[in-house]
């Protein structure tokens, strides 16, 4: 299934655009990923970087350039489930009478049948999912009776579940436990080795120093992308941020 | 003694109506629609389509009175103005500044407005208090046998797509991420919707119909944080409303409809205030301790 192929590309935007009611959101946006590397995704609120995801996803349509996932279109890739979304909790209606495992369940019925019936492989695959996320205990348990860390680990399980070779995660370490924040951390180390490629938002500076091979600064459209130690300069966060300085800190290296 | 003749009395107050032909019909056929609508209103709460649902509801009304005009089945009339709606909101809202609510309200009076004109203008059998009020009571044969069939299809719809219009109302972009195509089940849940409101407006009139298709979602989710069991809820309370309802409208002479949403209002305010976990009073507190 999963095709560890270092030398093309996972994921290949060029010069995409994104506009909502003739408002720009996100304009000639690059960026290429390969198997096995974490990008960090920076900036502002309202920069694009939710746009940015839709697109991916195919949740929104581009206007202008072009997507191909594993060398091929989008439509293809979301048939292959090739793609994982994990949102952010303000995404998502807390309150919805399902539980842990139905969420994670979600991940497999891209390939179930009409009728989506679980075969066995597919209640395996949740079960070692769940186990990933160490939420077995809470398995039955409706989402809304979760806290924030133990909702966030529910959908990370849902994508692994999914074993999607792209994850995208739309601010993964935001109102989390240390526990869950431990947790992700350690799994993006495993994810990485399993050859997956990973594209994650954050606020947070240190995150993006600790984690990220690459960085991708944007403000409506692809300020800096490169290596996180070439890339991650003050200069360039300064620009991303519209001239202020992010209101979080750089770690204690700078 | 006294307890005899309150045992005939209940007996004779459950019993009697059901002497009469057009009261066994009508028990029936109110609780099929009832069911068929709590069925629908656990994805349509959830979704948060209750301005959608008032909106569709009224809307159908022009399409059930040409329908009558040409000798159609009304239900034709009803669910292609019923959808014909939702695409009109669809386009305005896309094609000018107003916003969502405001199109929604709009639209919909606009075409009830029209509806209620057509009536007048039309010369034709059409009792506009049995459109705007319902009138299970007098459900003719051709009636049943559209109700039916209408209902048996949004069963089965509902049933075939259930997990997906679960996902669908959950958690859209995951859906589309997994390749499952959001657009069919948007129309899909929309179609359910405007047949759900052409069976409901026979029982409870095009003005209460959007009460059948909510409020049992609502006191469901209330009461249940699964979802299947949130279903079996709404039907078992919509059955219990409509039931109720059609036997206090005979015995105390009140009008069919109302008296099956006031009903169900009640069932609500009960759930509302006595809830186990949601409501106002929670007693769970008192039973257990956790």
């Amino acid at each position: 299934m999963d095709k560890l192929n270092y030398k093309s590309y996972r994921i290949e935007a060029e010069n995409i655009c994104v506009d909502y009611h003739g408002k720009v959101a996100l304009y000639d946006a690059n960026l290429r990923l390969k198997a096995g590397q974490i990008c960090g995704l920076v900036g502002m609120n309202g920069a694009g970087k939710t746009t940015f995801f839709n697109a991916l996803t195919g949740f929104v349509n581009i206007s202008k350039g072009k997507i191909r996932i594993n060398g091929e279109s989008l439509k293809i890739a979301q048939q292959d489930q090739a793609i994982a979304y994990v949102p952010q909790s303000e995404g998502i209606d807390c309150q919805f009478p399902v539980s842990v495992w139905d969420v994670v369940m979600m991940g497999r019925y891209g390939s179930m049948n009409i009728l989506r019936s679980p075969r066995e492989s597919d209640i395996q695959a949740v079960k070692d999912a769940i186990d990933r996320v160490d939420l077995m205990e809470l398995s039955s348990i409706p989402i809304g009776n979760l806290s924030g860390g133990q909702r966030k680990r529910t959908f990370l399980a849902r994508a692994i579940a999914q074993r999607a070779s792209i994850l995208l995660l739309d601010e993964p370490f935001a109102g989390v436990d240390i526990r869950t924040e431990k947790l992700i951390s350690e799994l993006f180390i495993q994810f990485k080795n399993e050859g997956k490629t990973i594209l994650l938002s954050t606020h947070d500076m240190i995150h993006v120093r600790e984690f990220c091979d690459l960085v991708l600064l944007i403000n409506k459209t692809v300020v800096a992308y490169g290596e996180t130690s070439e890339v991650f300069t003050p200069e360039n966060i300064t620009s991303t941020f519209g001239g202020m300085s992010p209101d979080v800190s750089f770690g204690p290296e700078s | 003694m006294n307890l005899c003749f309150l045992s005939t009395n209940i007996t004779s107050f459950v019993t009697d109506p059901l002497s009469h032909e057009f009261m066994r019909k009508a028990l029936l056929m109110s609780s099929l629609v009832a069911a068929v609508c709590g069925f629908l209103s656990s994805y349509l709460t959830l979704k948060g389509w209750a301005l959608m649902g008032d909106a569709v509801s009224h809307s159908v009304m022009p399409g059930v009175v040409v329908a009558y005009a040409l000798g159609l089945p009304f239900s034709l009339g009803a669910f292609i103005f019923g959808v014909g709606s939702v695409a009109l909101i669809g386009f305005v809202k896309q094609k000018s500044r107003v916003k969502e609510d405001t199109v929604i309200g709009l639209v919909f009076t606009g075409f009830f407005a029209l509806g209620i004109v057509l009536v007048s203008k039309i010369k034709s059998n059409i009792d506009l208090h049995s459109i705007l009020f319902g009138s299970p009571l007098g459900i003719s044969l051709s009636d049943v046998k559209q109700t039916v069939f209408i209902s048996l299809l949004v069963v089965m719809l509902l049933s075939v797509f259930r997990k997906d219009l679960i996902l669908y109302c959950f958690d859209p972009r995951h859906a589309k991420t997994v390749g499952i195509n959001v657009l069919f089940l948007h129309y899909l849940l929309l179609t359910c919707l405007s047949l759900a409101a052409v069976v409901g407006l026979q029982t409870v009139g095009i003005v209460l119909v959007v009460a059948m298709l909510i409020t049992p979602g609502a006191t469901a989710y209330l009461l249940t944080d699964r979802f299947d069991n949130m279903t079996i809820i709404a039907v078992i309370s919509a059955i219990i409303s409509s039931v109720f309802g059609i036997y206090l409208s005979f015995w105390f002479d009140l009008e069919t409809g109302g008296s099956i949403v006031l009903v169900q209002t009640f069932i609500f305010l009960f759930a509302f205030l006595f809830a186990p976990r949601y409501g106002i009073f929670k007693f769970k507190k008192l039973f257990s301790n956790y």
